[in-house]
């Protein structure tokens, strides 16, 4: 492995996403020991009443999805069906886990996503006007806003808006993610908007973003007010620095110094609390996609605990790492296309 | 030609317990092609005066009196004029080189940004004008030096490349404040030999901040020695350092190193200098002053006039003799 050893820039990508994969690897075997440990029977969960009593089809259940077998028989099972690539079959839904994850995930996603670019961009600008205004009156709107953000709980931020755009100004198309009886997009990404787009339908394309939109701007509120305030910090913390005194003694627009000579380092810490801020967002939309009746992971996540589905909650946890690792690589990759010292050190 | 005129200059910053001036009553000129020394312990005033003159004071910062630059009034100026007079016409470089300059922008675009916004040449004008620049002050391999990153030079090699900056757009003044406090011992004389030349080859006026006497003794025509925001003594480099007339003045030179005979010990000014925010009333160097008598603890120092090329704010003026210090 010639290319393990070198270094500089493609090198460290392969080392990084190996040690991904083991990364994902290890969480497999933690979580599986967590659903061990979780008090609760999943055959009384899933069976009724009548049938939890007939100790035949409580041992059928048990044998149909290896139950009944030791606890080390049951994870080598488990990375059996991993490797498969079925990820175990839902004691809930009675299917391949990867089927049901392939249809909630996309929706969390699709709406995870467009509330980190709307978190980002606005962030980004708030904050840095924030910074440059400090202590004047539009730093002081901007920080009494963002402390509201991160202090609203979600569910209700998320209960009022659906009240006030959906109910009240009808502006929202309400909840789900299209109109009652439309037929969604051939599935490629699953999420609708793209797969809209692929398929060429602009009017899907339209439907399916007025619906995701208002359950990704009451998502994008939290991380909003988190990142304003962490854009305010550190542009505040930048423009103390020796070099920014320098670009201004250059007589420089201070546009030009802002963007130029502080908003790319203080992009490299922001990016780490987007990238944070990401991940969290993917496993906490539970309440909103409740609100919104939003089919994504949220939601399956909540059924799936409710229903002590272990393999449901395993791949669940499965995405959720996934993502939270996938974040981390790409903040990573990102630092080393923003600073290149970073990049030469290595080489 | 007087370049820089600087009357009664009071700079006021917000401490934490409110405003103090930093600086006070400050005048001064400069000539063309001349060097002016500023000198003086931390906390003296000195990096104010220079930033008031750049328009860079520190946040909630206010300079008051009158800085006229080449005919331009640059006290209460709007922000928008005060950019395009600062790096053009007026250039400064800063104390430490390893935070001074960008660690992730390129040399080329650190020496040429400023010069396309000022001049507006062409990005191929700004690279050849940037390769000059670097070979003026002496960096080996300008081409390779131009795609690189400040982190790939020493300290020296970076302070050279912030003159180079500074230079960029054939400024008429230059600030220099503290250029050799960072550098190794050897490093400095380059520094100095360096802004030298460039003084004589450019017609260039150049501000020299430092602590150190050394340093000015050797580059300066000349000097102005500042205590607690305020000027004590100046006058041409050699006469003021030669025979000092400021009791502070005698006191620093007591304190260098070399100034007495081998083997004789050193001797330090008494007690510490002065907060900002304060400051002694009266001649605010009476409270270490071995001069000091009651007058000197109320009301303003008395400015004395020596041939018309020196003065000294002192009431008491204790080496008033025809032969200066006599020791």
């Amino acid at each position: 492995m010639k290319v393990l050893r070198g270094t500089g820039f493609f090198p460290f990508i392969i080392k990084r996403i190996l040690t991904s994969l083991l990364l994902i690897f290890g969480m497999t075997f933690i979580s599986f020991c967590i659903t061990q440990l979780v008090p609760g029977d999943p055959v009384a969960a899933n069976l009724g009443n009548s049938a939890y009593s007939d100790p035949e089809i409580v041992a059928a259940f048990e044998k149909e999805f290896g139950l009944d077998q030791p606890v080390p028989v049951q994870y080598l099972r488990y990375i059996q069906n991993l490797s498969d690539g079925n990820l175990g079959i839902s004691l809930s839904s009675k299917r391949p886990v990867i089927d049901d994850l392939r249809e909630y995930f996309p929706a969390t996603l699709e709406i995870a996503l467009i509330a980190v670019v709307i978190a980002m961009v606005l962030g980004l600008i708030l904050g840095t006007i924030s910074a440059i205004t400090r202590d004047r009156l539009p730093d002081q709107i901007i920080r009494v806003l963002s402390l509201t953000g991160v202090s609203m709980p979600t569910f209700w931020t998320a209960l009022v808006f659906f009240y006030v755009f959906f109910f009240l100004l009808g502006w929202s198309p309400g909840s789900g993610r299209l109109d009652p009886g439309a037929e969604p997009p051939p599935q490629v990404t699953g999420m609708f908007t793209i797969d809209a787009i692929i398929n060429g339908d602009f009017a899907t394309f339209r439907q399916a973003f007025s619906y995701l939109l208002l359950p990704a701007i009451v998502l994008a509120i939290y991380a909003l007010g988190v990142l304003t305030r962490f854009t305010r910090a550190s542009v505040l913390e930048i423009l103390g620095n020796d070099y920014v005194r320098t670009a201004r003694a250059k007589g420089l627009p201070e546009l030009t110094v802002i963007r130029r000579h502080v908003l790319r380092p203080a992009l490299l810490a922001i990016i780490t609390v987007a990238g944070v801020a990401f991940a969290s967002l993917m496993a906490g939309s539970v309440l909103i996609e409740n609100v919104f009746s939003w089919p994504g992971l949220g939601q399956y996540a909540y059924r799936a605990a409710v229903g002590l589905d272990l393999p449901g909650i395993m791949g669940v946890s499965m995405v959720v790492a996934t993502v939270y690792i996938t974040m981390n690589l790409i903040v990573d990759i990102l630092y080393r296309v923003i600073d290149p010292q970073l990049r030469k050190a290595e080489q | 030609m007087t370049l820089l005129s600087v009357r009664n200059l009071t700079v006021t910053l917000m401490t934490a317990s409110g405003p103090a001036d930093a600086v006070r009553n400050l005048s001064f000129d400069i000539e063309r092609g001349q060097i002016l020394g500023i000198a003086g312990e931390s906390g003296s005033g000195k990096t104010m005066t220079a930033l008031s003159i750049m328009g860079l004071l520190p946040y909630k910062g206010k300079a008051s009196g009158s800085i006229n630059f080449d005919g331009e009034e640059l006290v209460g100026f709007k922000p928008k004029d005060l950019r395009r007079v600062r790096g053009k016409d007026v250039a400064m470089i800063f104390q430490d080189p390893m935070t001074s300059l960008h660690p992730m922008l390129t040399i080329e675009t650190q020496l040429t940004e400023h010069l396309r916004h000022h001049r507006k040449v062409s990005k191929g004008e700004a690279r050849a004008r940037a390769l000059e620049l670097l070979d003026t002050v002496k960096i080996p391999d300008p081409k390779t030096a131009l795609k690189a990153h400040p982190s790939q030079f020493s300290g020296g090699m970076r302070q050279r490349i912030a003159i180079a900056m500074a230079l960029a757009c054939q400024p008429k003044l230059l600030i220099a404040d503290e250029p050799t406090t960072a550098l190794d011992v050897t490093v400095q004389a380059g520094i100095l030999k360096l802004l030298d030349e460039l003084r004589k080859s450019q017609n260039l006026s150049v501000i020299v901040i430092t602590h150190d006497l050394g340093v000015l003794s050797a580059l300066t025509n000349r000097l102005m020695i500042m205590y607690a925001g305020a000027e004590v003594e100046s006058g041409p480099t050699s006469q003021v350092l030669t025979r000092p007339r400021h009791p502070y003045t005698q006191g620093l030179i007591d304190a260098l190193p070399d100034s007495g005979a081998n083997g004789k010990r050193l001797i330090a000014i008494e007690g510490m200098p002065p907060e900002l925010g304060k400051f002694p009333t009266g001649c605010a160097f009476h409270t270490r002053c071995s001069f000091a008598r009651s007058e000197c603890k109320s009301g303003t120092p008395n400015k004395v006039d020596i041939d018309g090329i020196r003065r000294i704010f002192c009431t008491v003026d204790p080496f008033d003799t025809p032969a200066g210090v006599n020791r």
